[in-house]
């Protein structure tokens, strides 16, 4: 096994090459620290930047392809170790000992370890629970572009879209784009919203990233698809697979849609599989309706060698992850002894400008497009553990006889011990408890996680074994 | 203050089957449990019904536990997933086949049979996945595995059905002596009855060394894997003489593996954490007795703080020093079977301070005395 206590220690070890993990991990080589980068994806970019360096990439909403152009240029000219291909599925801390990094690669386990751990994991859509949501056909919006970009794979019946945000209008784009019959999309945006964002309109406007957003908004528009606005209740139709959407909406219309494809898409939420498996402090963000790490501001997490970057720490997008990234690589560069106090923070200075001056505009758009259907109440026989089938009423029954927390809800139900470890389930479990015992969600807490944060063939360790072998 | 007969520490399988048994004897039950009910070892363990391989000392209790099991759920009012599917110890050398030997031998000389020698035949007819290379095993056809949470909770409930309260989270101290009773400091105010009994698992020592008798337990960490779910292909619970695993296909086809690999206990944080280091080894002992999971993938990982006693065998024993307080904790990793007679044996040392299974290899005493020093 490349097991390596002959192997180096790095200073740094950095998971995810994205925004964030890509501009931390230049920084850190700038630096001299000894870096290692991790990243599942075979070229640097992350979901954001996805084939940033092939012409034909297209970035994701509030990116630009020039800076992640710029972003993954500087990432290929520093002196690194990078390993693409790697995914990282679980990380062991310990006071006082490197920390030790379980990869697979090419269907391999191995191992790195490293001073200190950065975290640029970045984003997941967040899992929007309404009926027939497990149904065949119905997927996130993230998932039907991935089908999209790689094959080609293009749905053949009529698509419906229900959600909101910019991950919807730019799907909807580039469906039209591929020649898909877009049949409806269901926006659950509310009019309240609008209002409660405009409060927060001068920040968004100061912070510059309106022009991109606003772009993409007169493109879906132009397309002159047929829009449902203000949708408060969904309920995907069909018996062994989806085959249309119920809606109604705030102010009492109603309607059916045919669908052969149901993309969900209600934002997105912090990807702290890694973090929460390694025990790192979560914290309550109620303007984002989620858990996310609880971080300082130069990454810090309650994990003494371990910081987090970017979205994993907070969704705040692809402009604010390069600066969170270098911030805490300065941090870093300070803890292992490579850069005094002072120097950190003269050079973090201009860093932390620039990001606060970005995060005044994220307010604006948490809540402009706040989850609705994810956050609406939810029918006792509607799934919420799809990997070992739960109900919320389930759910509820186990608390009722006596189950309080997350964890119990685990013991009892089964509930988040699938293969997803509980991140199609976690924010479900923990509303419904929420609701049940009348306290906030932050009160109630989340899953412990277990590692592996995904699952390892045990021939992935063979084959470590007998590469091993004399 | 709250006041009971019987104040229970410890909300694991002991503690819970303590406090049934106390109610179904009428007594009143106060039970302090730190986190929730089955919350470490007791909730988090392999789930193995098991005499195969025991201890001599504890062949008695296990055969008894055994007979409590056959009705477990006239007992707790749910079949806690109770499986006989039989459990199978084999060899895979010389040594290991060796050991059988030695094994019948101590067994049928001490009057028991529950053990079979089985052939390669007959085992590969039992475990047709299992490696060719074996020779053949020890199988108690009437073992098998329950839901160890399952199980926990299911005591519990019925104990409180009858009338025990549990109160939890509640961390007890130290029983301090009053009058002819005791008193058990908590974090929620003390409570106070006639008899304590100490079923705190790992953290037992602590309470026994607050009492004047430290004894020396370990806290340890048995590591544990799980598959995602694979088409149904063996019913026995697998360990082998040669090699540390234990191996057993749940009924929902996940695959649960485990065999005495540490992680890291650490008590005071109420936490115990894996070390893929040595689980990487537990894989390789996976691969080396079943080729057929090499396609199967972990999808989770754990360990539970249970309490080691260094002979192996838990404490189950009136107090040396404490008169009134009776302990029942240290099982050492393997007390989940034990758990039914368990709770009958306490209730006996509570009520009358003796009881008729022979658990004098159990006393507190034993690390006291000259010959346990002299042997450590």
């Amino acid at each position: 096994m490349t097991a390596g206590q002959d192997e180096p220690i790095f200073d740094l070890a950095i998971v995810g090459a994205g925004p964030a993990g890509m501009a931390a991990a230049a920084l850190a080589g700038e630096i001299g620290l000894s870096t290692v980068v991790l990243d599942e994806q075979p070229s640097p970019g992350g979901q954001i930047y996805r084939n940033v360096e092939h012409a034909g990439g297209v970035p994701l909403p509030g990116a630009s392809r020039e800076k992640g152009a710029a972003l993954a240029a500087a990432f290929r000219a520093t002196a690194l170790d990078y390993r693409p291909g790697t995914g990282v599925w679980h990380i062991e801390t310990h006071p006082g000992e490197p920390c030790r990094l379980w990869l697979l690669r090419d269907a391999r386990v191995g191992q790195v370890r490293a001073r200190r751990v950065l975290l640029a994991t970045g984003a997941t859509e967040r899992p929007v629970p309404v009926p027939g949501w497990t149904l065949p056909g119905v997927l996130t919006v993230g998932a039907l572009q991935i089908l999209l970009k790689s094959a080609g794979m293009v749905p053949a019946g009529p698509v419906v879209l229900v959600g909101n945000g910019p991950l919807l209008y730019l799907t909807a784009v580039q469906l039209a784009a591929a020649d898909t019959r877009v049949a409806a999309v269901l926006e659950t945006g509310a009019k309240a919203d609008l209002r409660a964002a405009l409060r927060h309109l001068p920040g968004f406007v100061a912070s510059g990233t309106w022009r991109a957003g606003l772009a993409l908004l007169r493109e879906f528009r132009a397309l002159g698809l047929p829009v449902v606005r203000d949708v408060s209740e969904v309920t995907i139709e069909g018996g062994d697979r989806a085959s249309g959407v119920r809606y109604r909406t705030a102010d009492g219309q109603s309607g059916t849609v045919p669908a052969e494809v149901v993309a969900l898409h209600e934002g997105v939420i912090p990807a702290s599989s890694l973090a929460r498996a390694i025990g790192c402090d979560l914290v309550w963000d109620a303007g984002q309706a989620t858990f996310r790490p609880e971080i300082d501001t130069w990454g810090q997490s309650s994990v003494a060698a371990v910081q987090i970057v970017g979205d994993s720490a907070g969704i705040a997008g692809a402009e604010a992850a390069p600066l969170a990234g270098r911030i805490a690589v300065l941090e870093a560069a300070r803890a292992v002894g490579r850069l005094t106090e002072a120097e950190r923070d003269r050079r973090a200075a201009p860093f932390g400008r620039a990001l606060s001056s970005l995060l005044r505009g994220r307010p604006f758009i948490d809540r402009l497009y706040p989850p609705r259907l994810a956050r609406s109440p939810l029918a006792d026989p509607v799934v919420v553990c799809r990997c070992e089938e739960v109900t919320a009423g389930a759910v509820r029954a186990a608390l009722a006889s006596g189950a309080s927390g997350p964890n119990q809800i685990k013991a009892f139900l089964r509930c988040g011990m699938g293969p997803c470890q509980g991140r199609f389930c976690a924010p479900t479990v923990t509303r419904l408890i929420a609701e049940a015992r009348g306290v906030p969600e932050a009160e109630v807490g989340s899953f412990r996680l277990r590692p592996p944060v995904k699952p390892i063939p045990l021939a992935a360790f063979a084959a470590a074994m007998e590469e091993d072998a004399p | 203050m709250r006041t009971a007969d019987v104040i229970v520490i410890g909300g694991g399988i002991h503690g819970c089957s303590t406090a049934l048994e106390c109610r179904r004897r009428g007594l009143s039950v106060i039970l302090l449990e730190k986190d929730h009910v089955a919350r470490h070892a007791s909730g988090v363990n392999a789930g193995g019904v098991r005499r195969l391989n025991r201890h001599p000392d504890e062949i008695p209790l296990a055969m008894a536990s055994a007979a409590l099991w056959q009705s477990i759920k006239d007992l707790v009012g749910d079949n806690c997933g109770y499986r006989q599917t039989g459990q199978i110890r084999v060899a895979e050398t010389e040594a290991g086949l060796e050991a059988i030997a030695a094994r019948r031998a101590l067994v049928e000389g001490l009057g028991y049979s529950h053990e079979q020698w089985i052939d390669r035949e007959t085992l590969f007819g039992l475990v047709p996945a299992i490696a060719r290379h074996c020779l053949g095993a020890l199988y108690t056809a009437d073992d098998g595995y329950a839901d160890p949470s399952r199980t926990t909770r299911a005591f519990a409930r019925r104990a409180a059905a009858l009338g025990a309260e549990i109160i939890s989270p509640c961390r007890a101290g130290i029983p301090v002596r009053t009058g002819d009773g005791w008193q058990v400091p908590t974090d929620r105010g003390p409570v106070s009855g006639a008899a304590v009994v100490n079923c705190a698992g790992a953290w037992g020592g602590a309470i026994a060394a607050g009492l004047g008798e430290p004894v020396p337990i370990e806290p340890v960490a048995p590591m544990m894997l799980v598959t995602a779910r694979v088409p149904p292909f063996i019913a026995p619970v697998v360990a082998s003489f040669d090699r540390m695993i234990s191996f057993k296909q749940s009924p929902n086809g996940t695959v649960v593996i485990g065999g005495g690999w540490r992680g890291r206990a650490e008590p005071e944080a109420n936490r115990a954490l894996v070390e893929f280091g040595d689980l990487h080894r537990l894989i390789g002992n996976v691969l080396h007795l079943f080729p057929v999971m090499r396609e199967a993938r972990i999808t989770r990982s754990w360990a539970g703080i249970e309490g080691m006693m260094p002979d192996g065998i838990p404490v189950i024993s009136p107090s040396a020093t404490a008169p009134g307080v009776v302990h029942a904790f240290g099982f050492s990793a393997h007390g989940f079977q034990l758990g039914p007679i368990g709770g009958r044996i306490v209730a006996d040392l509570v009520e009358t301070g003796k009881t008729a299974l022979p658990i004098a290899p159990f006393s507190i005493e034993r690390f006291q005395r000259a010959s346990w020093r002299e042997a450590s």
